[in-house]
């Protein structure tokens, strides 16, 4: 049980409610692929999926979480809604709340959005993304493969490699990653390092510093789409100094783990064959984002603060 | 029609009075300031343990008529003001239409004379529609009574007009009032760079953004050996920045607000959108720059960058609401409850930063200002040991944008007296806005 009405972040959360979605995600794993293990736990639970911004994985995996778990499960689809016509998102959110929608999962490119959404609601609101600020459940499903693979946290190093000012993958890693106990550090040209040093996490400019001795490396995805302007001169001299290939990962530990949240710009964070290779855990990451939010949903429609 | 003001102390910068007198007030017009004035009056008005100072002057007040109607109006902004003790405001341009001709500049002098309870000076755009492209009829508005150019809520991209304008603005006689602010810099940014803003996952507005242009525009000013003001100073480097050119004999000014002596950006820890303004609150170190150089007479006008803005406009997502807050019925009691309890300024310099430096700052020190025999009776009574509770429905503005509510604060305006008309009396306005 989370005794909490919605999932905004990892920042505002306790490492004890990140451990118990991790312990739950665990239980719900199996039933992804064995259909016969499938329970309707939270069946009459509605779901409205909001998303002011693309995704594929994300909003594919929280509708398939929904449904294995016997919810009925409805994106909204922002493009071709009420949003067109002008209508404000808490006009919009108190519109579901009122059609019994318990559950609303959005991903909008303003920071806080979720947050004013959940003011207002009744319903749970669960953050699938909000400007460069959050992806808690992205970061869940990091720190459960994590854990799937290395068994413990405590003391673990990461490098997280990247356009780490736009991201909300590592900003959700950080405040997660550190309340269990794991030695951050964020790479990346200069200029997309943003203020993350302000996070009180360890960041650098110098790749092969940052992988040094890492349990994981996590690429991150150059997020062209926010960048209002120019960071660095161009992507071959990204890949050349910033890009992760074979020899940079000859300074991390062996069984190093390959982690990404996707979509990835094949052969320009990551190289092709570092995507594919036997430390990734790329496509494992997916699969366990599913489990972590049956998990959620499970544990916030049973917390039953609604 | 006589009014007296008895046993109040009188605050008047200009003279540099501070001394419990009497004050008679004869057909609009101040006729004795003087002590035990025995003189038969219509009203009398006990101002015993109160301070009566000139009717308090804003020079950056958003009146938003004409065009944004719904947010305020200048029935109501002067009302506001009113209640906040200010007898004097200079209104920005960035109305719709911008103000930005002799037309636009008449239109609001009327509206005000007809529809405002105190005196409204407008201030004209220095391009045409604020487009930052063609100077506006800057002559043509000064003679039709605008009191200053400014760019209002942006600055003037081109160095190479902005230094015109300052040149042409000069053969008028009235200051550039400049909103310092370098767009590129702040890069969609929402709220002060920092540690909050990093915990927050908001863009942040950098230190640098501001002062780039303060340096810019002094340097202009300078060389153009013009009237220069700076507006809502922020940064403690754009206090540095006039502190050089002060020490150095440059005519220029500069303005804070009430909310950046007072809030710091950490005190943002939610979504709130009336947190958000332009500037932004800034860093600790920041206020006590601020407060500094308030004490120091490096900032000698407190303004308040009146920004009215409806719910909507701020109850949304907090990257898309509006920069602003209104200020005008909270600048006092802020102004005695920080700088004053807080030993940063003493009443009389408390008071000359809202009434005689900034008319002396226009240029309307011949009029308004200070308590002077012979002249408009503009006065203003305050209880500085007042304490209440802000209430924002209490507000006579339209808009009720403000982070102060429920903020514990001393000193209340009493009595606004403009033109020797009473028009707030016992903190409530006499006439309320059918």
């Amino acid at each position: 049980m989370l005794n909490k009405k919605d999932i905004l972040g990892l920042k505002d959360m306790t490492k004890e409610e990140i451990l118990e979605i991790l312990k739950t995600a665990k239980e719900l794993k199996t039933r992804i692929d064995d259909s016969s293990k499938r329970i309707d736990e939270i069946k009459g639970c509605s779901i409205v999926s909001l998303f002011y911004e693309n995704s594929t994985r994300t909003k594919t995996s929280f509708s398939l979480a929904g449904k294995y778990l016997g919810a009925t499960v409805q994106d909204l689809g922002v493009g071709t809604s009420s949003v067109k016509k002008g209508e404000s998102l808490i006009d919009t959110g108190k519109t579901l709340d009122q059609m019994g929608v318990k559950v609303m999962i959005m991903r909008h490119s303003m920071t806080g959005a979720p947050h004013i959404l959940a003011k207002n609601v009744s319903a749970h609101v669960i953050n699938a993304g909000d400007g460069s600020n959050e992806h808690p459940t992205q970061a869940l499903l990091d720190l459960f493969t994590i854990l799937e693979y290395k068994k413990y946290f405590e003391g673990l190093k990461i490098a997280i490699i990247g356009d780490i000012s736009h991201s909300r993958v590592a900003r959700s890693n950080v405040f997660g990653l550190s309340k269990l106990g794991v030695n951050v550090t964020l790479a990346g040209p200069s200029t997309l390092l943003g203020s993350s040093g302000l996070l009180g996490v360890k960041t650098t400019p110098d790749i092969k510093e940052a992988v040094k001795d890492a349990d994981i490396v996590m690429g991150l995805r150059i997020q062209f789409e926010r960048q209002k302007t120019t960071s660095f001169p161009d992507l071959s001299e990204y890949r050349e100094l910033f890009g992760i290939n074979k020899e940079i990962l000859k300074y991390a530990k062996k069984d190093v783990l390959i982690m990404h949240p996707g979509p990835v710009n094949r052969g320009i964070e990551l190289s092709t064959d570092i995507i594919d290779g036997k430390n990734s855990v790329i496509n494992i990451q997916v699969k366990n984002g599913v489990a972590v939010r049956m998990a959620i949903l499970k544990l916030l429609y049973q917390g039953g603060t609604i | 029609m006589k009014i007296l003001i008895q046993n109040g102390q009188v605050i008047d910068p200009a003279s540099q009075t501070n001394e419990i007198m009497d004050i008679l007030i004869e057909n609009s017009i101040i006729s004795k300031i003087e002590k035990n004035i025995t003189d038969k009056a219509d009203t009398i008005i006990n101002a015993e343990g109160n301070w009566v100072t000139p009717g308090l002057i804003d020079v950056h007040v958003h009146l938003r008529e004409p065009g944004y109607e719904y947010k305020e109006t200048i029935a109501t902004g002067t009302r506001s003001a009113a209640k906040g003790g200010f007898t004097t405001i200079c209104c920005m341009p960035n109305t719709s239409p911008v103000c930005d001709s002799d037309i636009m500049v008449e239109y609001i002098k009327l509206k005000a004379q007809r529809e405002g309870v105190i005196h409204v000076l407008p201030i004209g755009a220095i391009t045409k529609g604020q487009n930052g492209e063609e100077l506006s009829n800057i002559g043509k508005m000064a003679k039709a009574g605008a009191c200053a150019i400014s760019e209002d809520g942006k600055s003037v991209p081109s160095s190479g007009l902005l230094k015109t304008a300052m040149k042409y603005a000069k053969m008028f006689d009235i200051p550039v009032l400049s909103h310092c602010e370098d767009i590129a810099l702040v890069a969609g940014g929402s709220m002060n760079a920092g540690a909050s803003a990093q915990l927050l996952g908001l863009k942040g507005i950098s230190n640098d953004s501001e002062e780039v242009i303060v340096a810019r525009d002094v340097i202009l000013a300078k060389s153009t050996n013009s009237k220069l003001h700076i507006c809502h100073m922020s940064t403690k480097g754009s206090i540095e920045i006039v502190k050089q050119a002060k020490l150095a004999g440059q005519n220029v000014t500069a303005e804070a607000t009430p909310h950046h002596f007072t809030l710091s950006d950490d005190f943002i820890t939610d979504y709130d959108g009336n947190t958000k303004m332009n500037p932004p609150l800034r860093s600790k170190e920041d206020i006590l720059a601020i407060r500094q150089a308030l004490k120091d007479n490096i900032i000698e006008v407190i303004a308040t960058d009146h920004a009215p803005h409806s719910v909507d406009e701020k109850n949304c997502e907090y990257e898309k609401a509006a920069f602003g807050i209104v200020g005008l019925e909270t600048a006092l009691s802020l102004g005695i409850t920080i700088l004053v309890e807080e030993g940063w300024l003493t009443p009389i310099e408390l008071i000359a930063k809202m009434t005689w430096n900034p008319a002396k700052m226009l240029g309307i020190d011949d009029y308004a200002g200070t308590l002077s025999i012979g002249k408009s009776a503009d006065i203003t009574i305050i209880n500085p040991n007042e304490t209440y509770k802000v209430n924002p429905n209490t507000f006579a503005s339209k808009s009720k944008n403000t982070p102060f509510g429920g903020f514990d604060v001393k000193g209340k305006v009493l009595y606004t007296i403009v033109d020797g008309n009473i028009v707030v009396a016992n903190g409530e306005l006499v006439e309320e806005l059918a």
